[in-house]
């Protein structure tokens, strides 16, 4: 493996370590904010409130 | 990479998300509870029966408001693990990132994901009307995705090109305009809705320089580290 190749081989897992961060970032958020399961809502409901979220 | 960025952002989020929940029970919780009591309709503000304020006193439901601080905390852990990965994605890209700029950053996020969706979506109290909530789910999504873009372009474009799409995509949204509701029938006074969506606001500027900063601080802190 030339140095370069590492080199790329790095920036890529970094990528993908970036993409799943995100998107974990982003799936918490639809959890804690913006799925309408009655549960949910109800635990939720006054952060959702809080935090600018459409609500109800 | 991608252990570090947990380890940041989980920690930055769930402190940044305990300190919002102890100013929004104080500051906001208030609000939310005095315009519950409008919209169940033990207070009539308008009309021939008109009363008092009817403040309720202030107190915790611990039940509640400790439900309210976990979601509190895991909302903005969301939120800080999308920060950080575009603080790492900024990084690889020789951008420098240090606790004090990170509190840039955090107003970036602010504006982002609450001054731009409520530009035009208020936040809403109870007992206000609003249109159907998919609608306004889409639309906030689609508003808050742009206004993330046109920060990341603001700080990093180099071209009068990107800084004309920062101002197409923070204006777009509200030129287009948000879901509003047939009728303003909602029972909950204005006064409250406003004194709501200004605590709302700041209180989410303070948490969010408070998530920036920490989140950028852990973040460099083990960069150092690790070279």
């Amino acid at each position: 493996m030339t140095t370069r190749t590492i080199a790329e081989a790095r920036s890529a897992s970094a990528y993908i370590g970036v993409l799943v961060a995100a998107l974990l970032g982003l799936g918490i958020v639809m959890l804690t904010g913006h799925v309408q399961a009655d549960a949910l809502h109800a635990a939720a409901h006054d952060i959702r409130h809080a935090n600018g979220f459409p609500c109800h | 990479m991608l252990g570090r960025i947990l380890t940041s952002g989980l920690i930055a989020g769930a402190v940044a998300g305990l300190c919002a929940a102890v100013l929004q029970l104080l500051f906001v919780q208030p609000v939310l509870l005095h315009a519950e009591l409008y919209e169940s309709g033990e207070l009539v503000h308008f009309g021939a029966t008109s009363g008092p304020v009817g403040r309720p006193e202030f107190g915790l439901d611990p039940v509640r408001d400790g439900l309210s601080v976990i979601f509190s905390m895991l909302t903005y852990a969301g939120y800080a693990l999308i920060l950080v990965a575009l603080m790492a994605l900024a990084e690889g890209r020789d951008a420098e990132i240090s606790a004090r700029n990170g509190m840039l950053w955090g107003v970036a996020g602010f504006v982002s994901v609450l001054l731009a969706p409520a530009f035009s979506l208020a936040p809403e109290v109870p007992g206000v009307a609003a249109a159907d909530i998919l609608p306004r789910q889409v639309w906030w999504f689609a508003t808050v995705f742009a206004a993330g873009a046109s920060m990341w372009l603001l700080a990093f474009g180099r071209s009068w090109l990107a800084w004309g799409a920062v101002i197409v995509l923070l204006l777009a949204p509200h030129v287009v305009g948000a879901p509003e509701p047939d009728s303003f029938s909602g029972p909950a006074p204005t006064e409250l809705g406003a004194l709501f969506a200004t605590r709302v606001l700041g209180v989410g500027l303070v948490a969010w320089v408070f998530l920036g900063l920490l989140s950028a601080a852990l973040w460099s802190g083990d960069g150092e580290r690790a070279s």
